[in-house]
Formats: structure tokens, sequence, C-alpha cells
């Protein structure tokens, strides 16, 4: 049988910075909730609005698998290894911060906000060398069906991480429904809504909810509405 | 009232640095920093911390060591393995610990 856990979007915690609007699914900064610690080796969902010309200053990591998915808007990246990027929407960004790394995340249009997801997962060994890559994704690769974003594997679709974590975005159309198989005996599987209902088995999501469930090997999803969601399958 | 005195262990300096301050932003915690082993130790044995925070770049085998000097000294210390490098999980990993999780 399995176990779920459904985090309604109200129920998230807010931080409003002024140019930071951010819903933390999870404990965060001055939001603590014992309740809500993560799910298993995923620690931090955020769910950021960074106002135009604003963005986060030259700040360090470490010890933390952290990948950012822009859901509107560019975001200027720059870090201690050199690298200097643009991530937008359609692309997926991560960081291994191993032994330490810094960086600084800007959205540099005057006039547009960005908003994206900030996900960190507990890596799988401490002190690794810091990393960074960031890709395009085809977009429609994931109308219709699950398009792989993220995996353990650097010869696996989409984007690497230390974590035995599988990531897949979907954009499915009212009526669709697909089945999820875990890849991993033990993992479980948090789903976010980014916009629209989907089912997740008997369990309705609206937009912003989010639903872990585990001890199972499967499950479906179906879209209620036109939809669109991210599945995070981790250790638990 | 007495501050909550907690040590942090870290290799990097400008990290170190970053979770010192953070922590001493809460008026009831005041944060020790030490970036090797040695000088960790000197400052447990001078003043056994109720809390010490490892941070980045210590290896397996040190964190062990730490652990079992710090416990030896004072049985009732809450050593926490710090993620992130001065983060937003700093507050919730000090409150967990605290707390007993």
């Amino acid at each position: 049988m399995a176990n779920t856990i459904l985090h309604k979007a109200a129920t998230r915690g807010h931080a409003n910075h002024g140019w930071l609007n951010s819903y933390h699914s999870f404990s965060f900064g001055s939001y603590y909730n014992p309740e809500r610690m993560g799910f298993g080796a995923l620690r931090v969902l955020n769910d950021d609005t960074v106002d135009a010309g604003m963005g986060f200053g030259k700040h360090p990591h470490d010890n933390m698998e952290i990948i950012s998915i822009p859901l509107e808007g560019d975001l200027e990246h720059k870090d201690s290894m050199n690298n200097v990027a643009v991530i937008k929407n359609g692309d997926i960004q991560v960081m291994s911060a191993g032994t330490g790394i810094y960086h600084s995340e800007y959205n540099n249009d005057r006039d547009k906000r960005v908003k994206f997801l900030q996900i960190w997962v507990y890596p799988n060994q401490r002190n690794v060398t810091p990393r960074y890559d960031q890709i395009t994704l085809d977009i429609n690769d994931r109308h219709n069906k699950l398009q792989q974003v993220l995996s353990p594997n650097a010869d696996d679709a989409g984007v690497w991480i230390h974590q035995n974590a599988w990531f897949n975005l979907g954009k499915f159309d009212k009526g669709v429904s697909t089945e999820y198989n875990m890849h991993l005996k033990g993992n479980g599987a948090y789903i976010f809504v980014l916009n629209g209902d989907v089912k997740i088995n008997d369990q309705l999501l609206n937009t912003r909810d989010g639903f872990g469930i585990w001890d199972t090997d499967k499950f479906t999803i179906a879209a209620e509405t036109d939809a669109e969601f991210l599945i995070m399958e981790v250790p638990m | 009232m007495n501050k909550l005195q907690i040590l942090v262990i870290c290799r990097h300096v400008e990290i170190l640095a970053t979770i010192v301050r953070l922590i001493n932003t809460n008026d009831q915690w005041s944060a020790t920093g030490a970036v090797t082993d040695e000088d960790a130790l000197a400052a447990f044995e001078q003043s056994p911390f109720p809390v010490v925070l490892l941070g980045n770049g210590i290896d397996s085998a040190d964190e062990t060591k730490l652990t079992q000097t710090f416990k030896s000294i004072r049985a009732d210390v809450k050593v926490i393995p710090h993620y992130g490098g001065g983060s937003g999980l700093l507050f919730a990993e000090i409150y967990e610990a605290l707390a007993g999780r």
C-alpha cells in the first residue's frame, strides 16, 4: 500500500522580500515547519519570482545538488568557476556545490519578472568537485508524454546529479494519462503541479500543489485539465 | 540570558565566515568558527559547545574522529552535518538538532 502526503499550495511557506517573492514547499530561510523538512533526498522546492533588474548577489553554497528550472523570463548566472550564462524558459540548470561554489543569479531584464523553481537535493556523497551545467530542452518532447530532464547518469537524457534521482516534466492535454514507474525500489516521487489540475491515482491536485508518494513501484498521473507538472523521484 | 554557543568547522574560509555571520544574526545564538581540526578541538576543550556544525571539506574519517572526541568531552553535544554552505537550511538544521530530531 502506497504512502502519500499532500501539500496544498496555500500551505507553503511564504517570504516576500520585495524584489523576491518566494513560496517554500519545505522549511527554508526563516520559514521553519518541522513537518516540512523535505521529501526524502529532496530538501528544497522554492517557487521564486524575481523582480525586473533584481537578483541574488554573489553567495556561497556547498554540499548540495542545486537545480533551477526557469518558468518565465531569463536569469543570468555567474559563478566562481568562470561560468557566465543565461537560463531561460525551456532550460534546466544544475550545480553540484560540493566543496564550495560562489554564484549570482540576476534578472537583467528591466521590464519583465522572472519565475523559476529552485530545487535542492541532498548529494549521495559530500565534498565532490563543484560542477555546473545547463541544457536547453525541447518543450515539444513533454507534450502528452513524460520528458526526463534529470538523472544520476551523465550519458542519460537531461542533466545529471550526484544522487539516484530522476526528474520528469509533462505538459498534458485534458484527458491524457500515463503510468510512472519508479526507477529504484525504495525511491519515492514528489509531484509538483505547475498549472492545471491533475490526478495522481485518486488524489486531485491543483496548481502549485505538491504530492509525495512512496512505498509503491508505480502510480498513474492523469490530466483533469490541460496541465503542466514536474515529477521528482528521489531516495526516501 | 546566555546565548546558545555553536562551534562551526569548515575548511572553506569564506563559507565559514558566511555561516558564522548568519548564525550570529540570531541574537539568541553565538558562533565560533574553526578551519582546522586542531583549532576546533582546542576551542571545544576550552569551552564544550552544546552544538557543533560540520561544514564542508571535512572528510568522513575526520568527521567521525571529531564527533567521537567531542562526545567524549561532552556526551550531550549535538553534532550537525551542515549542507548548503550558509544557506537557507542553516536555521532549520539547528532547530531540528535542538529538538532532538
